[in-house]
């Protein structure tokens, strides 16, 4: 333990020694490739986390604030995203594995659905969800579970099919149910591919959601805010830099409980485990 | 002998594998009684395991007839008349030794008490006690083959059918093993079908033993064991145990070598069924 905290510290410092001392060396020499290096391009580490506890706007609430309760606002979407591509995902998978009929037709187009840019689809679910009722961050959570879903399906289907032969032989020699087989044998085979998914999914439900409030203007989120400093990037780059600090900070946040739901959930020989 | 003096009857039984390509079985018939513990040997390819799973329900025969109990194989199964050990303990990694062997009795909707008592009782008769709540990866192979062992036995099923249960392990685990089968085979009074490569295996622990021939897998010829009940290790170093061996090496003699194809049975069933 404590010497995984050591090698934690170890990198964080080495990766913040390397962008300084690039930076110190660039600026010296004045290296233009490949960008032209100065405090607008690449600010002070120190700078971006100073900014954070600066006021965002004259007299107002810290930057720290402002994005901790925007990166809330994007956790809830992301959450929920997550939580609805997830399901759908497996869904997908549980009823893809046990029809290669299914599978061969269907298979294609949800290939296709991933090739399709995020950006194109959004303004469409928008459109679609909007004015029903709904609270406008939900078509953000679909946009999110667009990209969540993919990684879930396509793991499901290969865990379930990773279930042993000779262990399905037996399922049978029970006269168990497909039902039975289901969850008593494939689902808890398929475990750990599962969570491989989730791993991916968590993060990736978040980038559907900072990128889903684009074209569904809402500005409560990192997506706002990321939209907003943007515009202000040559008055005070550190904002960017900052916002873009915490929306990692997030993903990671969300990693971590992914990797905390398998240690508790799977229970496999110690080479096993994905 | 009347029907319901056998467990197990195969009328003319034939297996063909892909488009007639490959024939596994040709013309198989065989009675097991009431209490025998009958083994099928042979060479790899010789049909021995798929035999054992036509018997079980779990490959369908080309043609002939399968009568378990009474009716057809397919019935039996649905009213869980086997219990299957194979060759690989097939444990369920994310369930304790205790779980795994009650898993067949959750299929049977046993409540929780019930199984409970049941899964001490083949705890203590494969002696593993202390060993409950260990996952099968903490387990050595002849202690998860035990696991196995109790899983099948767990609900009483009629007919054992074994597939090279310790052709896994060492040869010290597996004459321990051996004897452990015999007794626990005594004390349930249950009937067994064991395939297997190893002739004294064979001789050692069964009533009688079938042997079969490759391409097409078919029945050499059958050897009645007579040596006297229980078996003990002293067993193995009477003469009659060594003719008997013998015996059966004669025959297998008889079958030919073995074939050069490389294709086993395994493979053969993983191809049929798409597995």
């Amino acid at each position: 333990m404590l010497r995984r905290g050591l090698v934690f510290f170890g990198v964080l410092a080495g990766l913040w020694g390397l962008w300084e001392a690039y930076k110190n060396a660039a600026e010296a020499v004045g290296l233009t490739w490949p960008f032209p290096v100065n405090d607008r391009t690449l600010p002070h580490i120190h700078d971006i986390i100073g900014q954070l506890f600066e006021p965002s706007r004259r007299n107002g609430p810290l930057l720290i604030e402002v994005l901790g309760d925007a990166a809330l606002f994007t956790a809830k979407e992301a959450f929920v995203g997550f939580l609805l591509g997830a399901s759908v995902g497996f869904a997908l998978g549980v009823v893809l594995v046990h029809s290669n009929l299914l599978q061969r037709g269907f298979m294609p187009y949800i290939v296709a659905s991933q090739t399709v840019p995020i950006l194109a689809v959004a303004p469409m679910v928008v459109v679609w969800l909007g004015g029903r009722g709904l609270p406008d961050w939900f078509s953000v959570s679909v946009i999110a579970a667009y990209l969540t879903f993919f990684p879930v399906t396509i793991n499901t289907l290969r865990g379930l099919q990773s279930a042993d032969p000779q262990a399905l032989e037996l399922m049978r020699s029970y006269a168990a149910s497909s039902w039975r087989i289901l969850w008593k044998l494939r689902v808890p085979a398929a475990l750990p591919y599962l969570f491989a998914a989730f791993k991916v999914s968590a993060t990736a439900s978040i980038v559907g959601a900072i990128i889903g409030e684009l074209p569904a203007s809402i500005q409560g989120g990192l997506g706002g805010a990321i939209l907003n400093f943007n515009q202000y990037y040559a008055s005070s780059p550190p904002s960017l830099w900052a916002t873009n600090l915490i929306a990692a900070m997030l993903g990671i946040a969300f990693f971590v409980a992914v990797v905390g739901a398998e240690r508790l959930v799977v229970r496999r020989a110690p080479e096993h485990v994905a | 002998m009347s029907e319901n003096e056998v467990v197990v009857s195969l009328r003319n039984v034939t297996k063909e594998f892909g488009k007639g390509d490959v024939v596994a079985v040709r013309s198989i018939d065989l009675e097991v009684r009431p209490g025998e513990l009958v083994s099928l040997i042979g060479p790899s390819g010789c049909g021995k395991s798929t035999l054992l799973r036509i018997v079980g329900d779990l490959i369908e025969p080309s043609e002939g007839e399968v009568i378990v109990n009474g009716k057809p194989a397919h019935q039996a199964r649905l009213d869980r008349d086997y219990g299957i050990v194979f060759q690989d303990a097939v444990l369920y990694d994310w369930r304790t030794v205790a779980k795994n062997i009650g898993l067949p009795l959750e299929m049977l909707g046993w409540d929780r008490r019930r199984r409970a008592e049941r899964v001490r009782e083949m705890i203590e008769l494969v002696e593993l006690g202390g060993f409950e709540d260990h996952h099968p990866w903490q387990l050595s192979g002849g202690m998860q083959q035990r696991v196995s062992i109790a899983r099948a036995l767990s609900f009483d099923p009629a007919l054992l059918l074994m597939d090279e249960p310790f052709g896994a392990l060492d040869e010290m685990t597996r004459e321990r093993l051996n004897m452990e089968l015999l007794r626990i085979w005594e004390r349930s009074g249950g009937t067994i079908i064991f395939v297997t490569h190893s002739i004294s295996e064979a001789v050692f622990l069964s009533t009688r033993v079938v042997v079969m021939s490759p391409r097409p897998g078919q029945i050499t010829g059958i050897v009645d064991i007579d040596l006297p009940q229980p078996r003990e290790a002293a067993t193995r170093e009477y003469p009659r145990f060594f003719e008997l061996v013998t015996e059966v090496r004669e025959l297998l003699r008889q079958g030919g070598p073995e074939p050069p194809e490389p294709a086993t049975e395994e493979e053969l069933i993983v191809a049929e069924e798409g597995l």
